[in-house]
């Protein structure tokens, strides 16, 4: 048993590709000062901490807790909640997790066509029993359980209270190292913020003197089609760059190299829904006004969707697809109440 | 009356928010009005200064408070009182309704109509077929479908809006 008075810190992991751990390392030599200056008390995926070693703690004891990813299952929801009651400060970190990231993406689906596409038509699937995942299995007389797979995904914040979020895909080694230094120094801005600058990118660009005063498109390109000229506004050059509506803090870098901002680091404060407001930008730059050669200039956007909103899906004001299909399955809550 | 069925999730009317511009469709609603022109009272009408004002996200916005549709309303080309305002919305729109498309949303719940200050006539057939074809659609209500969606999950009421924090509002 500890019997220091570092402050505890837990990292979890829900509906993310591991991209965020990936950046907890990426802090370098810089990690060990960290390390040194709190109690890490779960981190599944460095550390041997199990659930229960959390439930044991006594609520509010974890200083701060990181959790990064989604929230698509009901397992992903119990830790959000167990971390909450757990932490006195909860951090949404990475994109996923602040607005439900690539993940989130699936909210252009329902949960029956995601279980179809992967249990009966993918190529690699022999299934012809139409097996399905079962929340519960007997094995050996004992009922074996896993969690219920939501048929929306959901940001953090929509399923527990947030106090801080830790913008991009993932959050650069900068802004963590700022968030853990304004935390140990207790520096730490009001609640509800989001721990990087709020100013557009495109203030922020190595690029921005090129900027034209007024930007007219005529044809969208993407970065494949095109030589990128590295000393020209991406925008000008007709690349869809996502800089106009996008947060800054993560120092330019895709600009740096020479591609255009897909928008991971998500809207500044004042923007309520972030996929249209990169329509009201990019829309308006639109070089036309005959409808017919304005569709055919947007229609070099191939996937709106997926393009504004690649990051924000869930956290957007229509959160999902509309469809009629009700949850396949009862919550799982029902199964626990049973179990 | 009808303010009072608004939000109240068991409205069986639909209820259409419509965005006219200061001097040309709000202008014809006005004339529609003064000229005792009937129209269906499903509308709620919000006048802004130009079609280009129309930030795509009052549009999503009023959908997912319950909007079951959204009209614009804009000077005809070539008539912006400020030369171009109505281009932008119609480029906005073009894109926006590709979006809305791939959401679920059906094509007929986003319109956007050209109407002059002298066309009270055209805002009384806008209205009236706008509300025709979305009373066969049905409502869309959103914030219910929301609170439907939310069932799934295992604690706490209705989660309201991801951005609400960020924005320092209800998000609503």
């Amino acid at each position: 048993m500890s019997t220091t008075t570092k402050p505890q810190v837990a990292f979890y992991w829900c509906a993310a590709c591991g991209g965020c751990e990936e950046a907890v390392v990426d802090l370098a030599e810089d990690i060990l000062t960290v390390a040194d200056a709190v109690e890490i008390v779960l981190w599944p995926v460095a550390l041997d901490f199990k659930r229960a070693d959390v439930e044991a703690r006594p609520d509010g004891s974890i200083a701060v807790a990181f959790v990064n990813g989604a929230i698509r299952t009901s397992e992903q929801e119990e830790m959000a909640h167990l971390l909450r009651r757990k932490a006195q400060i909860l951090i949404a970190f990475g994109a996923c997790s602040q607005l439900g990231g690539i993940p989130g993406l699936a909210n252009l689906m329902d949960r029956e066509t995601i279980l179809r596409a992967v249990y009966d038509e993918a190529p690699s699937m022999v299934n012809p029993e139409g097996t399905r995942p079962a929340e519960t299995f007997p094995v050996n007389g004992q009922a074996t359980t896993l969690p219920a797979f939501h048929n929306t995904v959901r940001t953090l914040d929509q399923v527990v209270e947030v106090d801080y979020y830790l913008p991009g895909c993932p959050p650069t080694p900068k802004v963590i190292k700022d968030a853990v230094m304004a935390i140990l120094e207790g520096k730490l801005p009001p609640r509800g913020s989001v721990l990087a600058p709020d100013v557009a990118l495109c203030d922020q660009c190595p690029l921005k003197a090129t900027k034209p005063e007024r930007l007219l498109i005529s044809a969208f390109k993407r970065p494949h089609e095109v030589l990128i000229d590295p000393e020209t506004c991406l925008l000008a050059q007709g690349l869809l760059c996502l800089g106009p509506a996008t947060r800054g803090g993560c120092e330019a870098l895709c600009l740096r190299g020479h591609m255009p901002c897909t928008g991971c680091f998500g809207p500044t404060s004042r923007v309520q829904d972030f996929g249209a407001k990169l329509i009201s930008a990019i829309g308006s730059a639109v070089d036309a006004t005959d409808p017919g050669a304005i569709e055919a200039i947007l229609a070099t956007i191939p996937d709106p969707v997926g393009t504004f909103y690649r990051y924000s899906l869930p956290a957007s004001r229509l959160r999902r697809k509309v469809s009629d299909a009700a949850p396949a399955v009862a919550p799982l809550s029902k199964a626990a109440e049973a179990a | 009356m009808d303010e009072q069925r608004v939000g109240t999730g068991d409205r069986s009317e639909p209820t259409i928010v419509a965005f006219f511009c200061n001097w040309c469709t709000y202008t014809a609603a006005d004339l529609a009005g003064t000229s005792r022109m009937k129209y269906p009272a499903n509308v709620r009408i919000i006048r802004v200064m130009c079609s280009g004002r129309i930030d795509p996200q009052f549009v999503v916005d009023a959908f997912a408070q319950g909007a079951d549709g959204v009209l614009i309303g804009g000077c005809h080309p070539g008539d912006c009182h400020y030369a171009e305002g109505n281009y932008k919305a119609l480029c906005r729109v073009v894109l926006l309704r590709r979006v809305l498309h791939e959401m679920g949303i059906e094509d007929a719940r986003f319109r956007l109509e050209w109407i002059s200050a002298s066309e009270g006539e055209k805002v009384a057939r806008v209205i009236r077929e706008m509300t025709q074809t979305i009373r066969g659609l049905g409502r869309l209500d959103l914030p219910g479908r929301r609170a439907r969606w939310d069932t799934e999950l295992l604690g706490r009421e209705a989660a309201e809006p991801a951005m609400a924090v960020l924005t320092g509002s209800d998000g609503r």
